[in-house]
C-alpha cells in the first residue's frame, strides 16, 4: 500500500479519519523500536518547518516532520541547543534517514544530560497531534510555565504514537556552554565507578554527564564525569571534584573540545554496542543498584549512564539471558527494561494491573478504533 | 463563581456515611460537627466558602483506599486537601462533599544520598521536605512562596513552581514517583526512585490534575546537592521595554541564573513604603540571582553587570554579602504583603511569551484606568509567569466582581498573546470559566475523557477545572 504523507495537518487530521486499518507512524523511520506494527505507513515527513524560534525566549516551535538536523542547525546559528541531548539511534539500529524532531518527542529520546536538565519531556512545552479518530488536539503552548488543564503534553512524550500523532512541537531550548572538560579515570570496578559518580552528582559542583564504560576506547574500564560552563568555573569545579574523588583514583582533566564532544557521542549513541551483533537493552534503575544487577546477568556487558542510573546491556547472541531473567533482576528494587534491538517479544516493561487498565483506557479514549500503531507498546496498546 | 447544587439525597444519607466511614476509620479522624467542619469550608481563594458534608483525616494509604471506596460505593463527591493554600479554590468543597485531608500523612519513609531521592508522604510541607534533608547539605528545589505551609501533595497536584524555578524547574521535573489511590480504592505504584517510569507518561499527567485523577499519598521526589552560594544584583530601569530586553539579552548570554524577577513602579512603590528595602523609585526593576563559589559568582554577576550597562539602568546594585543580598530581597519578598496593606488584592497567574512583556504590561495599564482599580505587576521575568495584584476594596459592594471581570480581561490578554491562563496556580473554580478562551470544546473533551479513565463516575473534586457547562453531562451522568 502506499505510504500516507500530508503536508498539512488537516490532512492529516483527513486521512486518519478516513483510514480503515491499522496505521504505522513514521517520523525520519530511525527509530525502530516497539513490537513491528502491520499497517498501511503514515509518514509526518511532509510536515516540515520551524515555524517560530524566540533565542530571548528559549522557545522554538516546529513542525513534527523537521529533521532534528534542521533544528539543530537553526539553534547552533543562535548559540543554542536541545539541552536534552537526543541520541541518534541510526549506527545502533543500523537505519538510515533522517531523524525527525516529532520522533524524537514520541519516543521521549534523551542522553547523558537528562540527569541534569531533565529529559526530552521536561523540554516539551506544547503539542498539536491528531488523535485516532481525526480530532486535531491542542495542549500546553509555547510559554515555559502552564498549568492550565490537564498536561498531556507530558503524555504525548514517550507514548510512540499510539495515543494520537504529532503535527506540531514546542519545544524548550537553552543557550550552548562556554566549554567542556571532562575528568576521567580508568580501571574502577562497576561498583567502585557508580559510588564515584554518586559523590561527584551529590556534590555542588553541577556535574552534567556521569557515565562508566566497562570498555572504554582503549579497552580498559573508564569512568567520565563531564563538567560544562565558563572556562574558570569549570577548571574551579575539575579541582574540588579532583579532592573528592581521591579515594577513587587521580581523575585528569580532558578540556579539548573535539574529544570531549566525541566521548560523550560515544556514550549518548551507545557506540561501543553499535558493531557487536546481540540484543540490545536500555535499563532505567535506581543507580546504587546497578552493578548488582549487572552482576547478576552473566555474559552481559553494560555501559553504566546518568551515574548508574541507566543501564545499555548487551546480551550476546546465544546467551541464555531472556527478558524474563532480566527483568526479573530489575524485579525486587524497581525500574524498567526496554528491548531497543533484538527479537521484539516483549519490547517494553509489563505494567502492573491496576497501571496497566489505566493505559488501556486512555488508549481506548484517544484511539477508540485501535488504529494507530496498534500493538507497538504491547498489549495493552 | 457558581458551584453545582448539592445533592440532598447524599446530604439526607449522611448517617449512613458516618456509620460506615467509623468502621474504617478511628474516632479523632472523622469530623462531622458542623463547627468543626468549618475549619475546611475554603482554601486561600477566602472569596468563596462552604463547608463541606464531613472530613476525613486518614493516616495511611490503605485507611484513604478504605475511605475512597465506601465514597465511591454511596457516590459521594471527595475533595483532596493538602493544607488549604490554593489561590484557585482547589481544595474549595460543596455541601455534600466529603473533605480528604492527608495533613496526618506527613512522614519522611526514605532518604537515600546517593542515589539522590527523598520519599515522603504527601502530607508533609514543602519546606519540611528539606528540612529532613539538609542536614547533609540537600535541598528540595521547587519552592513555592508558600512552602512552609502547602503540602507535597497540593505542589503535586497543582505542579506547583517557585522563584528558582528557571533554574531546577518545577514540582512535575523533580517527581519520581507517586503512591496514589483512584477513586475506587484501588491502590497505583507509578514510577519510583528511578528516572522515567514505565509506560505511558502517567506520572506528567497525575502533575497538575488537581486532585481530579486520585488522591496522592506517597512520593518520591529528587533531591539535590547544596549550590555553595547564591548572590543576586539589582538593576533599576526607566522603561519597562528596556528592561524586557535586558532580561532577553542575559538568557542569550548563556548564563543560566536561578531566578530573574520583576517589579513595576507601583509594585515597587508599595514595597519601599512598607519595607524599605531602599529600591529605586523607577519603572522596572529586575533581581537577577546566580550560584557557584565566590568567584564564579563573581564572574557570572559581571557578565550580567555589563549587559545591564549596556542597556543604561538607572541603579545597578551588585551583592557582595549575605547582608546586602537580603536587602535586595527583602522588597521583592515582602510584595505580597505590601500590597496587603494598601488593599484586598487578588493575585493572577498567568504566564505570556517573555518576548511580549511591554505590551501587556501597556494594556495592563490601560485596563486599570478603565475599570478604576490599581494593579502592580510582580513578574518571574526569566519564564514569563506574570503575577499582577490587582487592588480592590472587599467592603465596597460590587468592588469584588469588577475586580474579577479585569482579572479575566488580563488572563484573557494573556492567552491572546500566545500565553496561558495559569503558570503554576492551577484553573480551580478560579479560572474554570475561561478555558474556553485557551481551548477549544475537542482539547477539553479529551481532558475530560482522561478524567473518565481515572475516575468514570466523576466524584474526584468534580466542579474543578472545566468549565460547568462543559462537565455538566458527566458529573450528573454520574448522580
Ligand atoms: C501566600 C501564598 C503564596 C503562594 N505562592 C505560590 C508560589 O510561589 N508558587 C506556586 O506554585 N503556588 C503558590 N501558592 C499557591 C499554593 O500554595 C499552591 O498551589 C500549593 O501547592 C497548594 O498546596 P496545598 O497543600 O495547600 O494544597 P490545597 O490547597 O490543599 O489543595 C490544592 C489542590 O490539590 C488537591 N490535592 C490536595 N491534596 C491532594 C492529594 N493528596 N491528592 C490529590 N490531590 C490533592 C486539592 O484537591 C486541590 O485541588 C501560594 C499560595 C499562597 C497562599
Amino acid at each position: 500500500m502506499k505510504a500516507l504523507i500530508p503536508e498539512t495537518e488537516a490532512e492529516l487530521a483527513t486521512m486518519i479519519a478516513q483510514a480503515e486499518g491499522p496505521l504505522r507512524i513514521q517520523g525520519g523511520g530511525t527509530r525502530p523500536i516497539g513490537a513491528p506494527v502491520d499497517g498501511q505507513i503514515l509518514s509526518t515527513t511532509g510536515l516540515t518547518g520551524i515555524e517560530l524560534y524566540e533565542p530571548g525566549a528559549l522557545t522554538l516551535v516546529a513542525r513534527a516532520g523537521t529533521p532534528l538536523a534542521e533544528v539543530e542547525a537553526a539553534l547552533d546559528a543562535e548559540g543554542q541547543r536541545l539541552a536534552f541531548e537526543p541520541m541518534d539511534h541510526r549506527p545502533l539500529l543500523n537505519t538510515s534517514g533522517e531523524p525527525t524532531i516529532g520522533g524524537v518527542v514520541a519516543a521521549n529520546v534523551s542522553g547523558p544530560r537528562r540527569i541534569q536538565v531533565g529529559a526530552c519531556r521536561d523540554h516539551l512545552l506544547g503539542v498539536r497531534f491528531v488523535d485516532g479518530q481525526g480530532q486535531i488536539i491542542k495542549n500546553g503552548g509555547r510559554v515555559m510555565k502552564n498549568v492550565t488543564g490537564y498536561d498531556l503534553v507530558k503524555l504525548m512524550a514517550g507514548s510512540y504514537g499510539t495515543l494520537g500523532v504529532l503535527s506540531e512541537v514546542s519545544l524548550k531550548v537553552l543557550p550552548k556552554t562556554h566549554m567542556t572538560g571532562v575528568l576521567l579515570f580508568e580501571g574502577l570496578s562497576d561498583t567502585e565507578a557508580v559510588k564515584a559518580l554518586s559523590v561527584a552528582l551529590g556534590s555542588p559542583f553541577e556535574v552534567t554527564g556521569g557515565a562508566h564504560l566497562q570498555k572504554g576506547m582503549d579497552g580498559a574500564p573508564v569512568t567520565m564525569i563531564r563538567l560544562e560552563g565558563f572556562e574558570n568555573s569549570v577548571a574551579y569545579r575539575a579541582g574540588e571534584l579532583q579532592k573528592l574523588l581521591a579515594g577513587f583514583g587521580d581523575f585528569m582533566l580532558e578540556t579539548d573540545p573535539d574529544r570531549t564532544r566525541a566521548g560523550w557521542r560515544y556514550v549518548r549513541d551507545v557506540a561501543p554496542f553499535q558493531t557487536r551483533s546481540g540484543d540490545v537493552w536500555r535499563l532505567s534503575v535506581k543507580p546504587s543498584d546497578a552493578p548488582g544487577i549487572v552482576a547478576a546477568l552473566s555474559g552481559a556487558e553494560a555501559i553504566y549512564d546518568w551515574g548508574g542510573g541507566l543501564i545499555w546491556l548487551l546480551v550476546p547472541e546465544g546467551s541464555e539471558l531472556t527478558a524474563a531473567t532480566i527483568r526479573a533482576a530489575i524485579g525486587g528494587t524497581g525500574g524498567h527494561a526496554t528491548l531497543i534491538r533484538g527479537n521484539p517479544a516483549e519490547v517494553f516493561q509489563p505494567l502492573s494491573p491496576a497501571v496497566a487498565a489505566l493505559q488501556r483506557g486512555l488508549r481506548q479514549k484517544f484511539d477508540p478504533r485501535r488504529i494507530l500503531n496498534p500493538g507497538l507498546m504491547g498489549a495493552d496498546t | 463563581m457558581d458551584m453545582p447544587t448539592p445533592d440532598p439525597q447524599i446530604i439526607a444519607r449522611k448517617a449512613e456515611l458516618v456509620t460506615r466511614l467509623q468502621k474504617v476509620l478511628p474516632a479523632d479522624a472523622l469530623i462531622t460537627d458542623e463547627h468543626e467542619t468549618r475549619a475546611y469550608e475554603c482554601d486561600a481563594l477566602t472569596a468563596y466558602k462552604c463547608p463541606p458534608l464531613l472530613a476525613v483525616l486518614p493516616a495511611s494509604t490503605q485507611e484513604v483506599s478504605d475511605v475512597l471506596r465506601i465514597c465511591h460505593d454511596m457516590g459521594v463527591p471527595v475533595v483532596p486537601r493538602g493544607s488549604g493554600t490554593s489561590l484557585a479554590g482547589g481544595a474549595l468543597p460543596t455541601a455534600d462533599s466529603v473533605i480528604l485531608g492527608v495533613a496526618r500523612l506527613n512522614d519522611v519513609l526514605e532518604t537515600d544520598y546517593d542515589n539522590r531521592f527523598v520519599r515522603v508522604q504527601s502530607g508533609r510541607t514543602n519546606l519540611s521536605v528539606t528540612g529532613a534533608v539538609e542536614e547533609q547539605g540537600f535541598f528540595y528545589a521547587p519552592d513555592p512562596s508558600s512552602q512552609l505551609a502547602c503540602a507535597i501533595a497540593g505542589n503535586i497536584a497543582m505542579n506547583s513552581g517557585g522563584a528558582h524555578c528557571l533554574k531546577y524547574g518545577v514540582t512535575t521535573n523533580n517527581l519520581m514517583g507517586v503512591t496514589m489511590v483512584l477513586m475506587d480504592g484501588t491502590i497505583t505504584q507509578i514510577g519510583g526512585a528511578y528516572l522515567d517510569a514505565e509506560g505511558y507518561d502517567l506520572l506528567g499527567l497525575i502533575c497538575g490534575s488537581e486532585g481530579q485523577l486520585g488522591v496522592v499519598t506517597e512520593a518520591t521526589l529528587r533531591i539535590l546537592r547544596k549550590p555553595e552560594g547564591a548572590r543576586p544584583v539589582l538593576i533599576g530601569f526607566d522603561d519597562i521595554v528596556v528592561a524586557g530586553a535586558c532580561v532577553a539579552d542575559i538568557i542569550k548570554a548563556g548564563v543560566l541564573p536561578v531566578a530573574i524577577e520583576f517589579m513595576d513602579r507601583p509594585c515597587i512603590r508599595a514595597t519601599e513604603a512598607f519595607a524599605g528595602a531602599g529600591y529605586p523609585d523607577c519603572e522596572a526593576l529586575l533581581i537577577v540571582e546566580v550560584e557557584g563559589s565566590d568567584a564564579e559568582i563573581d564572574e557570572q554577576l559581571e557578565t550580567i553587570v555589563t549587559i545591564a550597562r549596556s542597556h543604561n539602568p538607572v541603579e545597578l546594585r551588585e551583592s557582595k554579602s549575605a547582608e546586602e543580598s537580603a536587602k535586595i530581597w527583602l522588597g521583592r519578598k515582602s510584595a505580597f504583603g505590601a500590597m496587603g496593606q494598601i488593599n484586598d488584592y487578588m493575585c493572577l497567574d498567568g504566564t505570556i511569551p517573555v518576548s511580549q512583556l511591554p505590551y501587556v504590561l501597556k494594556r495592563i495599564g490601560e485596563m486599570s484606568q478603565q475599570y478604576g482599580l490599581d494593579v502592580g505587576n510582580v513578574f518571574h521575568a526569566g519564564d514569563g509567569n506574570m503575577h499582577p495584584l490587582i487592588l480592590f476594596d472587599a467592603n465596597k459592594p460590587g468592588d469584588l466582581e469588577l475586580c474579577e471581570a479585569f482579572g479575566a480581561d488580563i488572563l484573557r490578554l494573556c492567552v491572546e498573546v500566545g500565553g496561558c491562563l495559569t503558570g503554576e496556580h492551577g484553573v480551580g473554580i478560579e479560572k474554570r470559566d475561561l478555558m474556553n478562551d485557551q481551548y477549544d470544546p475537542g482539547d477539553l473533551e479529551i481532558q475530560m475523557a482522561v478524567k473518565d479513565v481515572f475516575d468514570p463516575k466523576w466524584l474526584l473534586n468534580p466542579a474543578k477545572v472545566f468549565p460547568l457547562a462543559a462537565s455538566d453531562t458527566r458529573r450528573i451522568a454520574a448522580e
